[in-house]
């Protein structure tokens, strides 16, 4: 037992020893390993916690939003489409939506203007969103005054900024009374944005859907498993720029792990028939190359997934933050909640790990079984 | 020809003649566990073929006979292609003859599968190559501890034995350095040690002083007699006059084109 | 004595396999450290009716993707290269190219 233990670790002080031959370019490879794999990690890790984020974040949004279509386009809810709604069994209460986009040519940043029902903002006055009150260095108490698309010049008094905590969904919020509101965008009276609904069965909100769509032909219901469903995909493996950039960096350290693991050169062959001619059998050489692909993979794979577990949730994933930005200006300071999926891991240790270890064993093997007596030969 | 003081062995002496009795040399690695331990190798009906079956055939042993006693230094000696190397390589396990019977201390070691021929060669026999065939990047030491890593020996031990045996080679000093800075006679002598670290009871040299120059030559033989002193059995190949002519060696062999001639 | 490569190599591995359980830890540490943010989010997305997350406010389907009506996520098509960077980060969503296919063949309504 304790031979056999000792017998390992002699593979493993001979593979490190082959290894630390050629330092510079060993540790290179294991630094370009590791940061693939800090890579992959942090897009796995970040775009995981983003949608658990956005999943327990909207699962309590509104079960259904009826949007009207005219001509294929989001119109506005004329007057009358609410008591019509009001006949639906199932329906628990229906609320009038007024929100609307607003484009602030002074920090060129849009901004989701909203007039909340649940909340009265008094006239006059706003609520902002975090990162609304940091482009335009806004406090409590301010005056901000915005053009309107009418011409008009319209003031307000900032009465509060909404809490940082909440910026992951509130960050480009500006919220107004319902008169402001239809002053500043010129907003026929009667009209809204959308309509939500709460359904208080969830069984019953397909049926719903249904019914909604029977009663206004020309509505749209969204439902909220679409909402999440629509979350859920969003940087899905496959979509994306980082990915496509990534893949490009994958395919690199491929073709740079396959030439170094399988281009075995002739002088690791002979060395390999100095082995088994001294003793060593075929299966001792293919454990000890095992051990320095599992070695050389997992010491990458660890210290990739940690240094990525740092970078994005402990550091506030710098890295992606221009990627995500894209040409916004607001973008919304957030710490995302840790979320990490054991498939998730096992699937990454699985890409990237094996992958190495294929390419190691691969072409040991065929060398691996290379007569005793070529030594001799040589 | 040196002082040997660390190594379990017996005195110092050239008795040539009569080896120790019973030759119950302590071992402290693995061995073949045999009585008696003296490992006389007797080949029958010894052929071998390369590419056999391609137009390029070529038989390098065409018939084989020979005993090689046990605790003595047989030198094989023949022009090159005289299948001197072949026959080296199959008396010392490294290749399977094409037909014949090779038979180790009474056991018919032909038939056995690769795997158990390899213990046999690991812990019966040391291999010293012509080109040395030393791991470079690796210390002197490595390469000397390199035979034992499969048997699974510890460390410590295994450590201070290469270095004890690398004492007795006078190469103590160089034990740190890198195989490829040593000059020829070292990297000889690096390559002694290994294939004595596992304590085998024949020791196997191909062309022994086919890369040294007179003096290390002789330091060589030198060395070969204190092992077989120990009583182990010497089995090497040579067309060096020095060699040959030698007085350690107790019996030439000669071949050529793949058969024994005799002298 | 010099240390073995081995040794320094299951010292080094040692504090990777830390470090990784260590990062799970870590996790459920600031998951509950958190939960009241977290909380507040859903709370203030329930208060309001908030239907996406504001990541990003260039254009009014990638602030609101789920929002987004048929034809202005992906105007040209639904896997059309898009104009802002942020709208290549989202697909578009799952029910509007159930929208899509429908228009491309036939209305699935028998009106």
């Amino acid at each position: 037992m304790n031979a056999s233990i000792e017998k390992q670790r002699h593979l493993i002080d001979f593979t490190l020893a082959s290894l630390a031959r050629r330092k510079t370019k060993n540790l290179g490879l294991l630094l370009v390993y590791t940061l693939l794999v800090f890579v992959l990690a942090s897009v796995s890790l970040y775009t995981h916690a983003l949608r658990q984020e956005a999943a327990r974040v909207l699962e309590r949004s509104p079960e259904i939003i009826l949007q009207r279509m005219v001509a294929g386009r989001h119109d506005l809810i004329p007057p009358g489409y609410l008591e019509r709604i009001g006949r639906i069994r199932g329906v628990q209460t229906i609320e009038g939506r007024l929100w609307g986009y607003y484009y602030d040519p002074v920090v060129k940043a849009n901004y989701t203007f909203m007039a909340p029902a649940a909340e009265a903002v008094r006239p006059g006055t706003l609520t902002v969103g975090p990162a609304v009150a940091r482009s335009r260095g806004l406090a409590p108490g301010n005056t901000i005054s915005f053009r309107a698309y009418s011409g008009k010049l319209f003031a307000f008094t900032v009465a509060g900024v909404l809490p940082h905590a909440s910026e992951l969904v509130s960050a480009d919020l500006v919220l107004m009374g319902e008169a402001d509101f239809r002053a500043f965008f010129d907003y026929p009276a009667g009209h809204h944005t959308d309509i939500a609904l709460s359904v208080a069965n969830p069984l019953e909100v397909r049926t719903v859907a249904a019914k909604l769509a029977a009663a206004l032909p020309d509505s749209r219901p969204i439902l909220r498993e679409e909402v999440l469903r629509t979350y859920a995909s969003v940087f899905d493996w496959r979509e994306g720029i980082v990915l496509a950039l990534l893949s490009a960096a994958i395919f690199a350290f491929a073709i740079l792990a396959w030439e170094k693991a399988s281009g075995l050169s002739a002088e690791e062959k002979r060395e390999i028939g100095i082995l088994k001619a001294i003793g060593w059998e075929t299966g001792d050489v293919i454990k000890m190359k095992l051990w320095e692909g599992g070695l050389v993979s997992l010491t990458a794979f660890l210290a990739g997934f940690v240094a990525a577990y740092l970078q994005v949730f402990r550091l506030g994933a710098p890295l992606f933050e221009p990627v995500l930005k894209g040409w916004a200006v607001l973008y919304p300071r957030f710490e995302l909640v840790p979320a990490i999926d054991g498939l998730q891991v096992a699937t990454l240790f699985f890409f990237t790990v094996f992958p190495y270890m294929a390419a190691v064993l691969v072409p040991i093997w065929r060398t691996a079984i290379t007569d005793p007596d070529s030594a001799m030969r040589s | 020809m040196n002082d040997l003081p660390p190594i379990p062995l017996p005195a110092e002496g050239v008795d040539t003649g009569s080896p120790p009795a019973g030759g119950s040399m302590p071992l402290d690695g693995p061995a073949l566990g045999r009585p008696g331990g003296g490992a006389m190798i007797e080949l029958k009906a010894i052929r071998k073929a390369f590419n056999q079956g391609r137009p390029n055939e070529f038989w390098a042993l065409n018939g084989i006979d020979l005993t090689i006693e046990a605790k003595k230094v047989t030198a094989f000696q023949g022009p090159s292609g005289s299948g001197k190397t072949t026959l080296l390589t199959i008396v010392g396990c490294l290749a399977r003859p094409t037909s014949g019977r090779v038979r180790l201390a009474e056991d018919d070691i032909s038939g056995l599968p690769e795997r158990f021929l390899t213990g046999i060669r690991r812990s019966t026999f040391g291999f010293v190559f012509q080109q040395f065939n030393l791991v470079k990047g690796l210390s002197a030491l490595e390469n000397v501890m390199l035979p034992a890593f499969p048997t699974g020996r510890p460390h410590r031990e295994l450590r201070s034995h290469a270095e004890s045996l690398l004492d007795r080679l006078k190469l103590a000093h160089r034990r740190e350095a890198r195989v490829e800075w040593l000059s020829g006679g070292e990297q000889q002598r690096v390559a002694i040690a290994r294939a004595l670290v596992n304590d085998p009871q024949v020791l196997i040299a191909d062309e022994p002083t086919a890369n040294l120059d007179t003096a290390l030559s002789r330091e060589f033989m030198g060395i070969l007699e204190s092992l077989n002193a120990e009583g182990r059995t010497v089995i090497l190949t040579s067309h060096d006059p020095l060699v040959v002519e030698s007085a350690a060696v107790h019996r030439v062999v000669s071949m050529r084109d793949g058969q024994l001639v005799e002298n | 004595m010099k240390l073995r490569p081995s040794s320094l190599a299951f010292v080094a591995l040692g504090l990777a396999a830390a470090g990784f359980a260590a990062t799970f830890l870590d996790a459920a540490w600031l998951r509950s450290r958190d939960a009241p943010q977290l909380a507040e989010r859903g709370a203030l997305a329930a208060r309001l009716g908030l239907t996406d997350l504001a990541l990003f406010t260039e254009a009014r389907y990638t602030r609101h993707p789920s929002q987004a009506d048929l034809h202005s996520a992906f105007q040209d098509h639904p896997v059309a290269l898009e104009h802002f960077p942020t709208g290549s980060l989202l697909p578009p969503p799952a029910a509007l190219i159930a929208h899509h296919e429908r228009l491309d063949r036939k209305t699935a309504a028998s009106d």
